[in-house]
């Protein structure tokens, strides 16, 4: 960030710069050390734990963490650190299947609210602007209602009440793809309004929702992990990081570790989510080409 | 300019009622669209036990409801009442559900508003004193901003909580009255949302220090400190008073989180419980209560922004 950001004024008019290595900042290691970490723990957790999950050891009951336990042990003795890492495989599938089906959703509505006719487009639209007038976690709390808790529901709620904001950000890149000199050029070739659309509109228009996705999948941990807290998510024997959190939240005052730091890995992969989004939206960023 | 002036407001109002009117059907939808016989659902949920019941027992229910009119005729009764400040019957309770949420609403809405000032004076403090200045400060800055942002709610109240009220006992830690029991949850959902608008402030902050206006401020002799809070800040907190109606709904809906967190009362809590026992017309009162909230709050921002920025006024 800091590196592009001090970069000389005028080299945006200069002609292009030839391309060096980039610098990795500490905070972009840092962002991909936490993902490299979290990832390989759900591919292969028996690699990164250092205990079983669920081992039971009363003696070593609510400790605070140590060189034996890294990140404490809970009221049962297990070993906190090992129940993170092998909770890090439902949490981020749990992450990833939400921002699958939110941006499924955001795509559908963002791309008919800008092309659609001229009815279809404005009743989506009009759809859209009900939408936002429920925050993200009250959409997502009245799924739950409905639905009744559970991974699932999770899923579908996260991913149904964060879909309205991705769906205006898709409808304003579709409209911006469709106004472009490029989309022109294709109209006055006399390309028939199926193909362009294919073809020019929504490659361009979406290429930023990889950067998108990666970002959705750092906030869609974080809105179920906070259904999870309010004990609306997975039941807590579940080492999913939000049932760790909703069955620590009985020991805040006894053993705090055992919110905090679940909490801790959870921002720690938001925060990583966000910069890699945010550097991957930059390096995608498609502009018109002199 | 007499004629058009009078035909925006007017356009903006009839589209928040449009948008109200398409939230009230929302709702009724969700009522719906609960599984399996809703008498049923209602009596069980009322019981707390889950068997199947007999016409007769389920008659009374029926009635109640109304369930044995059509949908389009329900649909009508259910904005009609919403319209008359009626917004059903509670499933579990025997009470409307404007009482339950009534008495709860109060306390709610003034964590909300707090910590939407501080969220205000929070922002407000740390852009003018990091935007716009040498590349670490606006790095130091951005980076705060963004991780604020970030935050989830639960995490930052437990921390606080962690900090302030058992380690530093400078706050109580559950309950208590007055200011002082205000303090940590108002913080908790300001720090977020102050990061949040930060991040719009900061781009609009560092636009507005390059204008020409500035210059001959400088010229004139005008101090650095003066110059931001005078001049520059008034064109720069314009994108964050548009996320004013936003972040009213966003607040009450952290306060979800907050309340259960700091054991306050609120509409929060009642929302929480109402979710697990599946008291769908609670849940939906709340959330077309909120979201009437929020469509009223954004109407009065666009009111508010002809008054900050003039030029909307001509445009």
């Amino acid at each position: 960030m800091t590196a592009l950001r001090s970069a000389p004024a005028g080299a945006a008019s200069a002609p292009r710069p030839t391309r060096t290595r980039p610098r990795v900042s500490p905070a972009l290691a840092a962002a991909l050390a936490v993902v490299a970490f979290l990832l390989l723990a759900a591919i292969w957790p028996a690699l990164l734990a250092t205990h079983s999950p669920t081992a039971n050891d009363f003696a070593a009951a609510l400790q605070s963490p140590s060189w034996a336990h890294w990140f404490g042990t809970d009221e049962a003795g297990r070993d906190l650190y090992s129940r993170v890492v092998w909770g890090a495989r439902e949490s981020l599938l749990i992450g990833v299947w939400a921002a699958t089906v939110s941006l499924i959703l955001a795509v559908l509505l963002g791309t008919t609210a800008a092309l659609g006719g001229r009815v279809l487009a404005s009743a989506v639209g009009f759809v859209l602007e009900v939408a936002f007038a429920f925050p993200a976690l009250l959409l997502a709390l009245l799924l739950v209602a409905i639905l009744g808790p559970s991974a699932w529901t999770q899923v579908l709620a996260v991913g149904i009440g964060t879909a309205p904001g991705y769906a205006r950000i898709v409808r304003a890149q579709v409209l911006a793809a469709r106004s472009s000199g490029y989309v022109e050029a294709a109209v006055a070739l006399g390309h028939p309004r199926v193909r362009i659309v294919l073809r020019q509109i929504l490659p361009n228009a979406l290429r930023p929702l990889v950067a998108i996705f990666a970002l959705s999948i750092g906030q869609s941990i974080v809105w179920a992990s906070s259904l999870a807290f309010l004990g609306l998510g997975v039941a807590p024997p579940s080492s999913e990081w939000g049932a760790l959190l909703d069955a620590g939240r009985a020991y805040i005052t006894r053993a705090p570790w055992l919110v905090v730091i679940p909490g801790l890995v959870i921002v720690a992969l938001a925060l990583a989510a966000t910069s890699l989004g945010g550097r991957l939206r930059d390096a995608l960023k498609t502009g018109e080409k002199p | 300019m007499t004629r058009t002036s009078w035909a925006e407001p007017l356009r903006r109002v009839v589209q928040a009622a449009a948008v109200l009117l398409g939230a009230a059907t929302a709702a009724f939808l969700a009522q719906t669209a609960l599984p399996g016989d809703r008498a049923t659902t209602i009596l069980n949920i009322r019981s707390g036990q889950a068997v199947a019941r007999t016409p007769e027992e389920l008659a009374p229910i029926v009635a109640q409801f109304g369930l044995d009119r059509p949908l389009v005729r329900q649909y009508l009764d259910y904005v009609g009442g919403l319209l008359r400040g009626d917004l059903g019957s509670s499933y579990q309770q025997f009470r409307p559900v404007w009482n339950i949420i009534g008495e709860q609403l109060a306390a709610t809405l003034v964590l909300s508003l707090t910590a939407i000032t501080l969220a205000w004076l929070l922002m407000v403090v740390w852009v003018v004193a990091t935007a716009g200045r040498g590349p670490r400060i606006r790095s130091l800055g951005q980076t705060v901003d963004t991780a604020a942002a970030g935050l989830p709610h639960y995490w930052l109240g437990i921390v606080l909580l962690l900090v302030f009220a058992l380690t530093l006992h400078w706050a109580p830690v559950m309950g208590g009255s007055g200011l002082q029991a205000l303090l940590l949850p108002a913080l908790t959902l300001a720090i977020p949302l102050a990061g949040f608008m930060g991040q719009a402030t900061r781009t609009e902050l560092e636009r507005a220090l390059e204008q020409p206006f500035v210059v001959s401020a400088r010229m004139r002799g005008m101090g650095d400190t003066q110059l931001r809070l005078r001049h520059v800040l008034r064109h720069a907190v314009l994108p964050a008073l548009t996320l004013s109606g936003w972040a009213l709904g966003a607040t009450i809906s952290g306060a979800v989180v907050v309340e259960s967190i700091f054991n306050r009362p609120g509409i929060g809590r009642v929302l929480v419980t109402a979710v697990g026992s599946q008291d769908i017309p609670v849940v939906t009162g709340i959330v077309v209560l909120i979201a009437a909230v929020y469509v009223v709050a954004n109407l009065l921002v666009d009111v508010l922004y002809t008054v900050v920025d003039p030029r909307v006024r001509i445009a």
